[in-house]
């Protein structure tokens, strides 16, 4: 079948040589873990204190019940980049993503096979604890849900209260993260105030917020500006250009200019396989895959 | 335009019954809703007609007088009142909270539909019944009546409308928050005492002081274990305590007329109380649900 040979190729390419993933839009080639991060603009708080962040997928399944979502993907993530994944809805990439973290299984009847290695480690391990596995990598969703119940603040470390980081690291922690999400400026006047009582976009950043407070190595964000305006979108996708120094970032979007515009790499995917994986470029102006272009250009999706 | 489709705007069909019907169902519905608003409209009116002139500082201070004499209080049925349905809420909301937790938090359905059908089943049994079994339980090998076992049967009681309503509210919480703690890595349990619970506190508090509501003016119950006491301000649990419910019941059938507009009073305390409870329940509730954006 000549979709799973194309999947393996085009996944293997990305796993074994990332140079040719360098991103002719931004012009910064492929940035390893230990690579100085010069050119970050004006964002002082990067930091990657523990693995380096690149993900693989090596054949995964996911299903629901006798539902196949997710058909035997091989794919890899590189870190400091973003790699958006793009396809019509219902074809497994929310699924794809939900299974780095771990979060598909929280769905009653939902299994996944397969391995998912974060820094050559299986995250599906029998060693491994689910609650590790969800500190190594991080959930921002499609729509801002902020804890109710906590002000601003101590929604920004409301992952952090119950590691035993004492109190005066919390307030650093909560603030670099705020800062981190770019909230900060806006929020500094009103941290006790309650979450819910910022604007949509601010919730979102918030969200990102928390999510980048227990320093994860990934970042997973599942269309996360599907719930806002322009203005709050592009603030967003700006973060996204400079958190990607600090967390493998891979990005589940409807929005295919979205993809194009913040993401190094893309992925499309249908009918729960990956279909083809590229530079973001190439894969919105010279698809090897037919079904990519005729979803790219807008025949079907 | 072609006359076919103005024959097809001016035939009117069936629409005239149709109408007519609209019309009948809408009266009838809304004189429904009007009657239950009339019915609770005439007995508080009528128990505050009645009872407001013995209501005095000195009827809800003093205790119930002796035997055959006037001029008594309610103020030791208020306070055994108070007394048993306290140490029911102690016993039956903090149960019938973690039972509601268990269900919507842990239980797999095949679990947690039979604690549903069963909570609905005890919240059906009739009260009286109730108030027999704990006497069989507690007063007959005691050989005496106790207000603890009052407070056990009005536990009971409260049990299955503390846990449904829990239940429901605790369905209320958006999944979407459990899910963000679940991928801040944050365990089951520490999500619930942090997020779930908190934010569905409002509703929590609400379906807990339904339930006192409904047990403070419970009767049935208290007649069999805690309706022969002593004289004077009792508060021991481990004795009959005199209640509200029972005042009432026993003023009433004196024959003094006086007695008649006491047992009016002391049902006017209890509507008031259980009134003001359920406005505050109400106002709980609505701030639960804009916590939860509902």
């Amino acid at each position: 079948m000549d979709v799973s040979k194309d999947t393996t190729e085009s996944a293997a390419m990305t796993e074994s040589s990332p140079d040719p993933q360098a991103n002719p839009q931004t012009g910064s080639g492929f940035a390893g873990p230990s690579m100085a991060v010069a050119g970050s603009a004006g964002q002082g708080s990067v930091k990657r204190n523990r693995g380096e962040g690149t993900v693989e997928l090596m054949g995964l399944n996911a299903y629901y019940g006798s539902t196949h979502a997710v058909r035997g993907v091989d794919l890899g993530f590189a870190a400091d980049k973003v790699t958006a994944i793009i396809g019509p809805s219902g074809c497994g990439k929310s699924t794809m993503v939900r299974c780095i973290n771990r979060m598909h299984e929280e769905i009653d009847g939902a299994r996944a096979e397969g391995q998912v290695l974060l820094d050559g480690l299986d995250l599906y391990d029998s060693r491994i604890d689910i609650v590790a596995v969800r500190r190594a990598v991080g959930m921002v969703f499609q729509k801002p849900n902020p804890f109710p119940t906590m002000s601003v603040f101590d929604n920004a470390v409301s992952g952090l209260r119950l590691t035993g980081v004492s109190r005066g690291e919390l307030d650093d922690r909560g603030r670099e993260a705020l800062v981190a999400a770019g909230l900060w400026e806006e929020v500094k006047d009103r941290l006790k105030a309650p979450g819910v009582g910022l604007s949509g976009g601010q919730q979102q950043r918030l969200c990102i917020a928390r999510a980048l407070a227990v320093e994860p190595e990934v970042l997973l964000m599942d269309e996360p500006c599907s719930a806002l305006d322009p203005v709050a979108t592009l603030k967003i996708e700006e973060l996204i250009g400079e958190l990607k120094q600090r967390v493998t970032i891979v990005i589940v979007t409807h929005n295919m200019q979205q993809a194009a515009r913040v993401a190094d790499t893309t992925v499309f995917m249908l009918d729960g396989e990956l279909v083809e994986v590229g530079p973001t470029e190439k894969l919105f102006t010279t698809p090897d895959d037919d079904r990519t272009e005729q979803y790219v250009t807008g025949k079907f999706g | 335009m072609s006359a076919n489709q103005h024959s097809l705007l001016l035939d009117r069909g069936n629409l005239k019954r149709r109408n007519r019907f609209n019309k009948a169902v809408e009266i009838t519905s809304t004189t429904a809703a009007v009657l239950a608003v009339v019915v609770l409209v005439i007995v508080v009116g009528s128990v505050f007609l009645k009872g407001v002139s013995a209501l005095s500082w000195h009827f809800l201070t003093t205790p119930t007088a002796l035997f055959g004499e006037s001029g008594g209080g309610i103020s030791n049925a208020i306070v055994g009142s108070a007394i048993m349905v306290a140490i029911a809420a102690v016993m039956a909301i903090p149960i019938g909270v973690l039972v509601a937790i268990y269900t919507t938090e842990f239980a797999p359905p095949s679990i947690a539909h039979p604690v549903r059908f069963v909570l609905d089943i005890l919240n059906g049994v009739p009260t009286i019944i109730t108030g027999i079994f704990v006497y069989g339980l507690i007063v007959v090998p005691q050989g005496h009546q106790s207000a603890f076992a009052a407070s056990l049967a009005l536990a009971i009681i409260m049990l299955p409308i503390v846990a449904r309503t829990a239940q429901e509210v605790l369905t209320l919480v958006p999944g979407t928050l459990k899910e963000a703690a679940h991928a801040l890595g944050i365990a089951q349990w520490r999500t619930t005492l942090r997020i779930t619970i908190p934010t569905a506190a409002g509703g929590l508090i609400t379906g807990s002081l339904l339930a006192v509501a409904r047990v403070a003016g419970e009767t049935a119950p208290l007649i069999f274990l805690s309706s022969i006491f002593g004289q004077g301000m009792l508060t021991a649990p481990g004795e009959a305590l005199a209640s509200i419910p029972i005042f009432i019941f026993r003023s009433s059938e004196s024959p003094s007329s006086t007695a008649h507009t006491e047992a009016w009073a002391a049902a006017l305390v209890l509507i008031a109380f259980v009134l003001a409870l359920n406005i505050v329940a109400r106002a709980f509730y609505a701030r639960s649900r804009k916590r939860m954006g509902a």
